[in-house]
């Protein structure tokens, strides 16, 4: 427990930093990324592309590309700091504690083997489950992530599935070990509408019923809203505001975010209310980026926004942003 | 609504693609039809913005296709103000005077753009080949469309992979506008965009609607998106126009089971913790031979009876303007007046 | 058009070995046009009394069984050699190219029939089958060049066909069409450039494989006569003279032989870098 007496986060990212080394230069990535997730707890990552929210995820899996480095910071997930630990200790991890579904399902699958023996070699794997006992278990995680069929659909390859299906065979491989933090990367993009809402109304499901914790990439603050505890907005590789989500969008604290709410269509009661974001994201590659990356979009820049360091404030009622002259 | 003659017409539209024999049938079997778009009618007034919405297998690309004139109707006809476009095969429209009338921005402007194309060289293309001009004019012109969609004329150099999202897509309603058509069907044009860069291109879109006082089409899955941007929507479901209205009451008040639902799924800001959502249990029906006295809704509909699986249902009035084809439409509640949007079913 | 060769020098510039690969495709090109004026004798004067002498100030690559100069014969031998590659290449890349996009993106029986023909002629061990042609048609330059062009073909039909099909479903292929696009300017106007990076590099292979192919033929008699000067015939001729010590008069040809494929190949890679657009910054 810690002093306040709330039970101590499962993850804690402290001052991440990470950068590409690429032909055309240094891009930084991400700067003093840190936030906690409790077992339990949904927490949404939005941002545009290019905010660095992917890299946040991969990051904390250790599936980073390898021409990146991280520079500084630590990850801490059940007392063990990933950033440390061995890839072997890694491996072990993934699959284990740690999960991950990614986009566009039908690609993250492999395409040559049935999903029923795809699930059944994670739990052979990870899972202390016998090569005998695995294909039972499989069909039966199947049914878990509510397949029509599932004894019949486990002999089936990915390209005859549904992307919603298909998706839920990822959901099954995931959640196969039960592990304690499932992070999903724009889960639904490219999904219909309804079964988005069915996908994700599963993941909800099965991460309460598990008490695990996750963590919701996604580019769409409609869908964040409506799953997630928390959110974190992230722009340019800044963690720009974390947030209870209720009080995230009654009253957003730094300009971004409130811009980023403007401009989003469920919001809007007609199109004239809806607002660009002016600007457009700074090139990561520069020298010369200011301390606040959103100083150059900002109406209420000041000359002090661009001196180091980026100020990070934690307001009284736990919510924390990054902006000397918030909302 | 005017009474205008309406600047798109379509009537009893359906395309049928025939499937390979099916294993096990025998050779002399006739081949399966797969009913893409199944009876389709609307108009398309002047100036109106209509959308279309459905989603992954309801038909509405093969639908907009079939308007643009890429692929051939197996019946039904497409009027263009007065003149019959359905009647001139897809392969010979190239030549004909009309496709200037009636241009299409599509969904991957990436993939819309020939790679080794400048941005100039891809939005003359259409005025080289659909008309005269001289050297200059056509500089002048290709200037012109990039001006009216906000495409920097130092960027008229660059080829694709040069370009930004948001820049690419300006190429891709450049490239469409050049030619001064009366009707643009633009298929899904902003899904593939950032956030911001969406509000951009939809501003833009209702701005030269205005000012080139063009009808759109505006195919989409995304309902936000079509509720800001339409008068009008159509919604479908396997290849058939199931409801149809305009946009305010439709979402206010749908009148169609699957309007409904649809409309449940929608994450809705400020919703924290989740709505009660109108489940869709199952699959789609299969498009292929589908039996013509069964609504094709039939098996996922809560207000489902006997009679739903043994007529299709008749397209019915619910309000002037507003149909849907349904044997129960779900009607306002008594006592709601016409004009105040009535919150849908939903907690 | 100066970005153009602007990039053209970054990418020499970038990598060394493309650089030296147009640097000796260049000067191969310089011997062929200039040739004979290069050449410091005569390439088919012959001084018996200097037979078989090695290699020396006078002669740098010494003399052959007649006494000519082998050097000489080389440089001469350039514009025959890389006369008779270039000529085939284009053939078997225009008439190849053509046919596999017309059967890649129109299908049906165009496809049919241009893969039986492609699939025929791949049947056969193509150096054979050049033979076999060359014997049948008669023994000359022309038809030396008509049998490496159809040996070639196939190749340029199957790449040039898959990368059609791979892309007549694109999304411009229908822009353009909505444009006005005949489905002939869409062939050529629109899909052929976004091929030609992948056929450059193909062009550039054919060649070396196309000089070896006329100097084989050459070196088992057949295609080009003494005592026209020819690497391959020159190599032939040498062959009898290794054994008996005489080294010099099959290694320089085979070298040059070789160097001209060795540029070729090379030159791949740089001239893909330079023609497709999507290599540039």
């Amino acid at each position: 427990m810690s002093p306040d007496n709330r039970p101590v986060p499962l993850l804690a990212v402290e001052d991440l930093a990470v950068e590409f080394r690429t032909r055309s230069g240094t891009v930084r990535a991400l700067d003093g990324i840190g936030f906690g997730l409790r077992r339990g707890e949904t927490l949404a990552l939005v941002g545009e592309s290019g905010s660095g929210k992917s890299v946040t995820a991969y990051a904390i899996m250790g599936i980073l590309d390898p021409a990146a480095r991280i520079t500084s910071g630590r990850i801490v997930f059940g007392g063990l700091d990933l950033l440390q630990a061995g890839e072997k200790a890694m491996a072990e991890m993934r699959g284990r504690e740690l999960a991950i579904i990614f986009q566009n399902p039908r690609t993250a699958l492999n395409p040559i083997h049935p999903v029923g023996r795809q699930i059944a070699d994670i739990l052979i794997r990870h899972g202390n489950v016998t090569a005998a006992q695995a294909p039972r278990r499989a069909v039966e995680m199947l049914a878990k992530v509510r397949i029509p069929d599932p004894q019949r659909r486990a002999a089936a390859y990915p390209f005859e599935l549904s992307g919603g299906m298909c998706q839920r065979v990822m959901i099954a491989m995931a959640l196969a070990c039960e592990p304690a933090l499932l992070i999903a990367d724009e889960p639904t993009t490219g999904l219909d509408i309804t079964t988005q809402a069915v996908i994700m109304d599963l993941i909800a499901e099965l991460a309460a019923s598990q008490h695990m914790a996750t963590l919701l990439i996604t580019h769409d603050l409609g869908l964040a809203s409506e799953y997630c505890d928390r959110i974190a907005v992230m722009h340019a590789g800044h963690l720009v505001e974390m947030a209870p989500t209720p009080l995230l969008f009654a009253a957003p604290r730094h300009p971004y975010t409130a811009k980023l709410i403007a401009a989003t269509p469920a919001e809007a009661s007609h199109l004239g209310r809806l607002a660009a974001i002016p600007g457009s994201l700074p090139d990561l590659r520069r020298a010369d980026l200011p301390a606040c990356r959103y100083s150059e979009r900002c109406e209420r820049v000041t000359s002090d926004c661009q001196e180091m360091p980026l100020l990070r404030l934690t307001a009284a009622d736990g919510r924390q942003f990054a902006c000397r002259h918030p909302l | 609504m005017s009474a205008d003659r309406p600047v798109l017409a379509v009537t009893g539209l359906r395309k049928l693609y025939p499937m390979g024999k099916m294993r096990g049938v025998s050779r002399g079997a006739a081949a399966s039809l797969l009913h893409a778009v199944d009876g389709v009618s609307f108009a398309i007034g002047h100036g109106e913005t209509v959308g279309l919405v459905g989603e992954s297998g309801c038909g509405k690309s093969t639908l907009a296709r079939l308007l643009a004139r890429l692929i051939d109707p197996t019946e039904g006809t497409i009027q263009l103000e007065d003149e019959e476009i359905s009647a001139v095969p897809a392969r010979r429209f190239g030549r004909s005077p009309l496709r200037a009338q009636i241009q299409m921005v599509f969904q991957d402007a990436t993939d819309s753009l020939n790679p080794r194309f400048t941005a100039f060289r891809a939005i003359a293309d259409p005025l080289l080949r659909l008309r005269r001009l001289s050297h200059a004019a056509l500089r002048a012109r290709v200037e012109e469309a990039a001006r009216l969609t906000g495409l920097p004329q130092e960027l008229l150099t660059r080829f694709p992979h040069q370009l930004s999202g948001g820049q690419k897509a300006r190429v891709g309603i450049a490239r469409a506008i050049a030619v001064e058509p009366r009707v643009l069907i633009l298929d899904e044009p902003t899904s593939a965009l950032d956030v911001s860069v969406q509000v951009v291109i939809l501003q833009l879109l209702a701005e030269l609607r205005q000012r080139l006082d063009l009808s759109y089409l505006f195919v989409s899955h995304d309902l936000n998106v079509v509720r800001l941007l339409c008068d009008r929507i159509l919604v479908m479901y396997l290849g058939h126009i199931v409801e149809s209205g305009p946009a305010g009451r439709l979402f206010a008040a749908p009148a169609h089971p699957y309007t409904q639902a649809l409309l449940s799924a929608v994450p809705k800001i400020g919703s924290c913790g989740r709505q009660q959502r109108i489940g869709l249990p199952g699959e789609p029906r299969s498009p292929i031979d589908p039996a013509p006295d069964i609504c094709p809704f039939y098996g996922r509909c809560s207000r489902a009876t006997e009679l739903c699986k043994s007529a299709m249902p008749p397209l019915r009035d619910i309000a002037p303007g507003r149909h849907a084809v349904c044997h129960f439409p779900i009607v306002e509640a008594a006592g709601a007046g016409a004009d105040s949007p009535v919150a849908v079913a939903i907690a | 058009m100066t970005a153009a060769l602007r990039h053209a020098g970054y990418v020499l510039g970038e990598n060394p070995v493309t650089g030296f690969a147009f640097a000796l495709f260049f000067l191969f090109v310089l011997c062929g046009v200039l040739g004979p004026s290069l050449a410091p004798y005569h390439p088919l004067a012959s001084d018996t009394a200097l037979a078989l002498t090695g290699p020396s100030a006078a002669h740098w690559f010494g003399t052959d069984q007649l006494g000519r100069d082998i050097f000489s014969r080389v440089v001469v031998a350039t514009r025959l050699d890389l006369g008779i590659a270039a000529t085939s290449v284009a053939l078997a890349f225009g008439i190849g190219t053509l046919l596999g996009l017309a059967a890649g993106y129109c299908g049906g029986w165009i496809d049919r029939i241009v893969g039986r023909v492609v699939d025929t002629i791949m049947a056969f061990p193509l150096f054979v089958l050049a033979m076999g042609i060359v014997v049948a048609l008669g023994n000359s330059v022309a038809n030396i060049i008509y049998a490496t062009a159809i040996i070639n073909l196939p190749i340029y039909a199957r790449l040039a066909r898959a990368e059609a099909n791979v892309r007549r479903d694109a999304g411009f292929v229908e822009a353009a069409r909505l444009c006005g696009n005949g489905e002939a300017r869409i062939v050529l106007a629109q899909l052929l450039p976004n091929i030609m990076p992948l056929m450059v590099v193909q062009v550039s292979l054919t060649l070396g494989y196309a000089i070896l192919n006329a100097a084989g033929l050459s070196f088992i008699g057949l295609g080009v006569r003494p005592p026209t000067a020819e690497w391959g015939i020159m190599v032939a001729e040498g062959a009898n003279f290794i054994v008996s010590g005489e080294w010099w008069v099959a290694l320089f040809p085979g070298l040059v032989l070789m160097g001209a494929v060795f540029c070729f190949n090379l030159m791949g890679d740089g001239l893909r870098d330079i023609v497709d657009p999507l290599r540039r910054t």
